[in-house]
């Protein structure tokens, strides 16, 4: 699953007084699966850029490739190229062209609060909405839906019940359900855990753990440290429309000199971790993703004396 | 906290229950008091409710049983709309608050319908804005701020008017963290020029809970634990028990135990050098 974005800029209402430059010049690669984090302080641009990998907002200038799609702009017009047809001369140009449609049902985008968005009567037609709209029969919609509660870990008890009696967590991952049911080759979410509580923040990582392993990409926006260091592979990060830094999470939180011109804290296990290594103990950091495992780290560097 | 009679009660709740769907209480028996000037963090898991409750003290919903008095006043029918002139509430979702078409306009809307002199309107708003650090933005669209400084400008609207009482129905649960820093930052110093401001946050943010003067533990609708912060985190066993956050190195204390290392009660990581040297 490949996402390019290359000098990618965006403009919020331009050419009028509450222009405002969002996205300057952002140039990003991902090759391969990945679980991915986005971080930078909030109004970075952020929730900007996870809106164009769907095409759900169109560059102002430069170009966002997802999968074989690429959205381009020119002359003020938005450009919609499938590269896999691009290059042969016997496809004519109009079917090189490729629906905006397949791009949102390959890059899934999951809001903040996601659960605003439930509106059906019971769950199991809620989460059948987007198979449907995007050309599934009821049967095929509710194959896919029943699979996706599933994934999410409600179970048939939940299909025809409706989605505003469920609770705040429950709710989430309906909505969540309703995304994954689209069977995305990339699921971005935006902030997917703010406001759960602790429990609920862990189920919910888990599942994007599930998710990943059965094939997705995940791209997540998060304020949260410890979820990065725990949870994903790379970290992407982000301040006053840039894109600072595309690295892996222990190479963040040890470069210090570029900490040092952020707002980013390594989480407190990270921070307790190295204050015991510069005390002596022989930690490795590399095992090291939270308390359990600090733990864990701590009662081997005492064995070893 | 012991309370003498000479302490004003900014809020009792009384044997308070509430149902959405009469069958099951959201609410249930649930009593406190806040003293005036008090920072009390209400905490729980969600879906405990803790949010309930707060639509309950601002009188959008009333209790089926039990009774709220918000500075010695009973909250009911004829009487909710005066006593929500003295409470600011600040939701989770910014998005759900707004109301202006600018900036400027929405932090101005509670002052407008308080009939404010426009002259000294346009100050207040210009100092609030300040406050939470959002002073280039006054003529921007709400819309097109991000979700942390639509939050800030909520916290403004609600600050400008004075409460008596603010409630943040957890107001900085999608804010960075050094924008929530800010956002707790901004309202103790609130207090500290103001003693009198009586803050009810609900909140996740156990950092938070750790700060304030008192907190009270909600489950399944019911008040489970209620005291200082040191009381109720003293309660390790039953907070992780309720799917509660305990501060950092209770917890390290707790994995360290299953590993058979016994640091007891630390609280900082010089503490934890000392306990396993």
């Amino acid at each position: 699953m490949k996402i390019r974005l290359e000098n990618l800029f965006y403009t919020y209402s331009p050419k009028t007084p509450f222009a405002y430059a969002a996205l300057k010049n952002i140039n990003l690669d991902l090759e391969g699966r990945s679980f991915m984090a986005l971080i930078g302080e909030t109004g970075s641009g952020k929730s900007t850029l996870v809106q164009h990998l769907n095409g759900l907002l169109t560059p102002s200038s430069g170009s966002v490739t997802v999968s074989d799609y690429q959205i381009t702009v020119a002359e003020g017009k938005r450009r919609l190229v499938d590269l896999s047809k691009a290059g042969n001369r016997k496809i004519a140009r109009k079917k090189k062209q490729f629906d905006i449609k397949t791009l949102r049902k390959c890059a899934g985008l999951v809001f903040q609060f996601p659960e605003y968005q439930l509106f059906e009567e019971n769950v199991l037609k809620d989460v059948c909405f987007g198979p449907k709209n995007f050309g599934a029969t009821q049967e095929e919609a509710e194959v896919k839906a029943k699979l996706a509660l599933k994934l999410v870990g409600l179970d048939e008890t939940y299909y025809s019940r409706s989605p505003f009696e469920l609770s705040g967590g429950e709710k989430r991952r309906v909505a969540i359900a309703g995304i994954i049911a689209l069977e995305p080759q990339v699921l971005i979410l935006d902030e997917p855990t703010a406001g759960l509580d602790p429990e609920g923040e862990k189920e919910m990582m888990a599942l994007f753990r599930r998710i990943y392993d059965a094939g997705t990409s995940v791209i997540l926006v998060t304020h949260n440290m410890d979820i990065v260091l725990k949870y994903v592979d790379q970290v992407c990060v982000m301040s006053d429309g840039r894109l600072l830094k595309q690295t892996d999470p222990l190479s963040l939180f040890q470069d210090e000199d570029f900490l040092a011109s952020t707002a980013i804290e390594p989480p407190l296990v990270f921070r307790c971790a190295k204050e015991l290594i510069q005390d002596g103990f022989k930690l490795d950091m590399k095992n090291i993703k939270d308390i359990s495992s600090l733990a864990l780290e701590i009662k081997r560097a005492k064995d070893n004396g | 906290m012991t309370m003498t009679d000479k302490d004003e009660l900014a809020l009792e709740v009384k044997g308070v229950s509430f149902s959405y769907d009469r069958e099951t209480d959201a609410v249930k028996d649930v009593s406190f008091r806040v003293r005036k000037g008090e920072y009390v963090c209400l905490i729980g898991h969600n879906g405990s409710g803790k949010s309930t409750l707060a639509h309950l003290i601002v009188g959008l919903i009333e209790p089926s049983k039990g009774e709220i008095e918000v500075f010695s006043n009973k909250i009911d029918d004829s009487s909710a709309l005066e006593v929500r002139k003295g409470i600011g509430i600040i939701f989770q979702n910014p998005d759900n608050q707004f109301i202006g078409s600018t900036v400027r306009e929405d932090i101005a809307f509670g002052l407008e319908n308080d009939c404010i002199d426009p002259l000294q309107m346009e100050t207040l708003v210009s100092d609030y804005a300040a406050l939470v650090g959002m002073s280039d933005y006054l003529d921007k669209e709400p819309t097109n701020l991000s979700g942390g400084q639509k939050q800030r400008v909520a916290i403004a609207g609600a600050l400008v008017r004075h409460p008596k009482i603010l409630i943040m129905d957890e107001a900085t649960s999608m804010l960075d963290p050094k924008g929530k820093r800010e956002i707790l930052n901004l309202v103790k110093s609130t207090k500290k020029s103001n003693p009198d401001l009586t803050v009810i946050s609900i909140t996740h943010d156990i950092e938070e809970a750790y700060s304030s003067d008192h907190c009270i533990v909600l489950s399944k609708g019911e008040k489970v634990i209620e005291g200082t912060p040191d009381e109720v985190f003293s309660e390790t066993e039953k907070m992780l028990s309720l799917n509660l956050d305990i501060p950092f190195f209770k917890k390290l204390s707790i994995e360290l135990k299953k590993q058979g290392i016994d640091v007891g009660d630390i609280s900082s990581v010089e503490q934890l050098k000392e306990k396993l040297r």
